[in-house]
């Protein structure tokens, strides 16, 4: 047997310091909340210590937008906005393999994914969105398009630094200012961002980096000075946000959890649909919001199907997040965990059959194996239920019409996927779902030039394009 | 389509894949396409798996007990054979524990030569035959080439498929020739070289590589080295996956050759990779996998040195032959 030796990318790497602070007006600040305690989920041990915001420090960092929103950057040119933005760009490539470790280390994604995704993604948000700054007027949002004022901005803990990306990158380019707060459990990489944003010299106030539990992000959202709320999470959250803001008059875009289908027809090439489900299920230990959760697959080629399948999960190495050949690194947190051990087993309790990858895992750390639902039916709660955990769910169908019915079956419609190598059932299947992305012989594939968002309980709102301008501009 | 006598036995199911011409083609046409995106994505995306310390010496020991030491130039002399078959016996003098390489890869009529030389010592002699690389003779000329091969003591044969035939369809030809050749080559190994360069798309290489598995080739072997592009990764995905495929459906073990390209350990060990993830642990051996090259073998020998001695050397330090 050949075993590959240990790779693992060195954690000094990430310059971990044992205190971070919050970035406020262009200052590192203490907050006047309680600090928290950010987790290496992959070891358990704890990686430093973050100041947290109080309402007050909300209140100083909306203050501080408004102030730079009036002052500066509402009305520089977009040529000028521009440089800023690319300038963080470069600074991010520059730092990308210490982003890369930082990201790893406090999210517990395999390092593969944070240096050849995570971080090259977000730097992309940026290049492209820079290059929109000084175009506007020919985006297709009228003549003169103007930005909205100040962006309160909350954003989860599966794609920490992207998301940030994936955020504050449109709304500087449209002339916004920007209050954002990331994931109580992975704050490093924003707060590090906030360094490169520094780096750059972005005017003060123009990014406010806040740090905290879902109180602050409460704050934020809630804040009547903030112009437009943006926010990415559970479904749950972004309901309590939209009541909230109902009759404000302030905008609002929400991106949530989604249930996304992957179908599989009975023409589909068999090995790349593999890898386009392990893609979509196991990338990022399934904590993606557009996970490809349910698989439909053809009965005509279910059997063969699953076989591969099940041996290809078979070679999923799962382990240190930092090791260069670890494919599933570690559960974000032990209350994630835990809610994907509850749905696991009402999956077992309704009588789904259950296949677990035999891999080892580590003894320390959050960490799940791969598993496979087969005989799964549409109203089990794992194939209702977001698990955002690297759980599959495995139906078949036996027509194309019983496919997509079942693929929309859901509240959610963020994603879905289709295989086949037959052209014109991709652009008849397309059409037919109810999902913001669809990929077609392929999943789980981010470019900034697409826009993403979803329907239903999956949210509104596009990020990405042309389209994603739309949510930080007043048409 | 060939007389039954000569047919492999296969199971029920592919049996019938090959009753006829007609059977033939609805079965090749009948496998699971091969998104292009896909596999390539798949083959980079496995190309980034680090291997470091003892699996790298590992990885570099079990390739050199892959590799079929291959000169195949209209320039062959006995000579030349002889000094290539010392390399194999011994490829790095200094440090007699180097594994032997798998084979020997040499023109028919450099056969008899590298016999004499590798007699009593484990190492196979491979010999292209068919008309080799173009495969464009009668089939009459590719049998009497085969058996000149054998009879003058090669034990494995590396064939080339008639890639007009594929091309243009006639797939029961193809299936017959390789048929008969495997029923010349008696006791030695058949390996049936596709020549996937010229195949062009990985939906043809999986068919071409189902027919060489259909009609009885123990290995199917990439490229002959005379066609640009020779071996690829993907391509190799692709084989490794009909292999897989077929040990799933028949039970038996065939084995893949890429050739032709592999010039460094960085690639052979992204192959080796390929072959532990794509096909499986069994086929990490030199009946199930080989290397069809001539320089990888130095580079393979100057990264093991650097491995035992914790610095580079050089190109002087291993032997030119």
């Amino acid at each position: 047997m050949w075993e590959y030796a240990p790779a693992p990318e060195s954690r000094d790497i990430a310059n971990l310091k044992p205190n971070y602070r919050m970035f406020i007006d262009g200052q590192f600040v203490e907050g006047a909340g309680e600090p928290l305690k950010t987790v290496n989920p992959g070891t358990e041990e704890v990686l430093a210590e973050v100041s947290t915001a109080a309402p007050a420090d909300v209140d100083k960092a909306v203050k501080a937008a408004r102030r730079a929103y009036d002052r500066v950057w509402g009305k520089m040119p977009g040529s000028e906005r521009a440089k800023y933005i690319f300038r963080i760009a470069r600074l991010i490539q520059e730092r990308s393999r210490e982003l890369a470790v930082l990201e790893s280390l406090d999210n517990g994604k395999p390092i593969k994914e944070s240096r050849d995704v995570d971080v090259p993604t977000a730097a992309a948000h940026f290049f492209y969105h820079a290059g929109w700054a000084d175009k506007l007027a020919y985006a297709g949002h009228g003549p003169d398009p103007r930005p909205l004022g100040v962006a309160g901005q909350v954003i989860p803990w599966n794609f920490p630094l992207m998301m940030a990306a994936w955020k504050i990158a449109p709304a500087l380019a449209t002339g916004n200012t920007v209050v954002i707060k990331p994931a109580e459990t992975t704050p490093l990489s924003a707060l590090v961002l906030a360094e490169i944003i520094q780096q750059a010299d972005l005017p003060p106030g123009v990014v406010n980096i806040l740090a905290g539990a879902g109180d602050v992000g409460a704050a934020v959202v809630s804040h009547p000075d903030v112009d437009k709320v943006a926010f990415t999470g559970s479904t749950e959250v972004g309901k309590i946000i939209q009541r909230q803001l109902a009759g404000t008059g302030r905008r609002l875009s929400l991106e949530l959890g989604g249930k996304a289908a992957n179908i599989v027809f009975d023409d589909a090439p068999l090995d790349q649909a593999v890898e386009g489900i392990v893609n979509g299920i196991f990338f990022n230990q399934g904590h993606v919001c557009c996970a490809g959760s349910r698989l439909l697959v053809q009965e005509s080629v279910a059997d063969e199907l699953l076989e591969k399948l099940r041996v290809r999960v078979s070679t999923l190495r799962v382990g240190d997040p930092l090791d260069k050949n670890t494919d599933v690194g570690a559960i974000n947190s032990r209350e994630q965990l835990t809610k994907i051990q509850q749905l696991v087993e009402t999956g077992d309790a309704e009588g789904a059959q259950r296949w677990t990858s035999a891999c080892p895992l580590p003894d320390k750390g959050f960490y799940f194996a791969p598993t496979v639902f087969s005989n799964v039916s549409q109203a089990m709660r794992i194939a209702r239920e977001e698990i955002f955990g690297p759980v599959l769910s495995v139906l078949t169908f036996r027509t194309p019409d019983e496919a997509v019915a079942k693929a929309n079956n859901t509240p959610y419609g963020l994603s879905a996927g289709i295989w086949t190598e037959k052209g014109s059932r991709i652009l008849w299947a397309a059409q037919k779902m109810r999902a913001g992305v669809v990929w077609a012989n392929t999943f789980n594939r981010f470019d900034p030039t697409a826009p993403f968002g979803g329907y239903q309980e999956s949210g509104f709102g596009r990020e990405g394009g042309r389209t994603g301008l739309e949510a930080y501009l007043d048409v | 389509m060939a007389a039954p006598s000569t047919t492999p036995s296969l199971p029920p199911a592919l049996a019938d894949a090959v009753r006829d011409d007609a059977s033939l083609r609805r079965f090749l046409h009948g496998l699971p396409g091969v998104d292009q995106v896909g596999v390539e994505q798949r083959a980079a995306g496995l190309g980034t798996r680090s291997i470091k310390k003892a699996s790298k010496l590992w990885a570099i020991d079990t390739a050199i007990g892959m590799v079929d030491l291959t000169t195949l130039e209209g320039a062959d002399t006995p000579g030349k054979v002889r000094s290539l078959a010392a390399k194999a016996r011994r490829p790095d003098p200094d440090n007699p524990d180097v594994p032997k390489v798998a084979a020997v890869c040499v023109y028919p009529d450099m056969v008899e030569t590298a016999v004499q030389e590798l007699r009593g010592t484990g190492i196979d002699i491979a010999s292209v035959a068919t008309a080799f690389p173009s495969g464009r003779s009668s089939l009459k000329v590719k049998l009497e080439d085969t058996a000149y091969a054998v009879d003058a003591g090669a034990t494995e044969i590396d064939m080339v498929i008639d890639r007009g035939a594929f091309l243009s369809g006639r797939y029961g030809q193809v299936f017959d020739e390789i048929v008969q050749v495997k029923h010349a080559c008696g006791d030695a190994y058949l390996k049936v070289i596709l020549e996937t360069g010229e195949l062009a798309t990985y939906d043809n290489v999986r068919r071409a590589s189902w027919l060489g598995l259909l009609a009885g080739g123990d290995f199917i072997k990439t490229s002959t080295g005379k066609v640009s592009p020779a071996a690829t990764l993907p391509v190799t995905h692709v084989m490794l996956q009909a292999v897989r495929d077929w040990h799933t459906q028949t039970g038996e073990l065939r084995g893949v050759k890429p050739a032709g390209g592999i010039r460094t350990t960085k690639d052979a060990i992204k192959y080796l990779v390929a072959v532990h993830e794509v096909a499986g642990p069994e086929w990490l051996t030199p009946t199930l996998f080989r290397f069809g090259a001539s320089t990888l073998l130095n580079d393979l020998l100057m990264q093991r040195r650097t491995q035992l001695a914790g610095h580079y050397s050089g190109p002087d330090y291993v032997t030119v032959d």
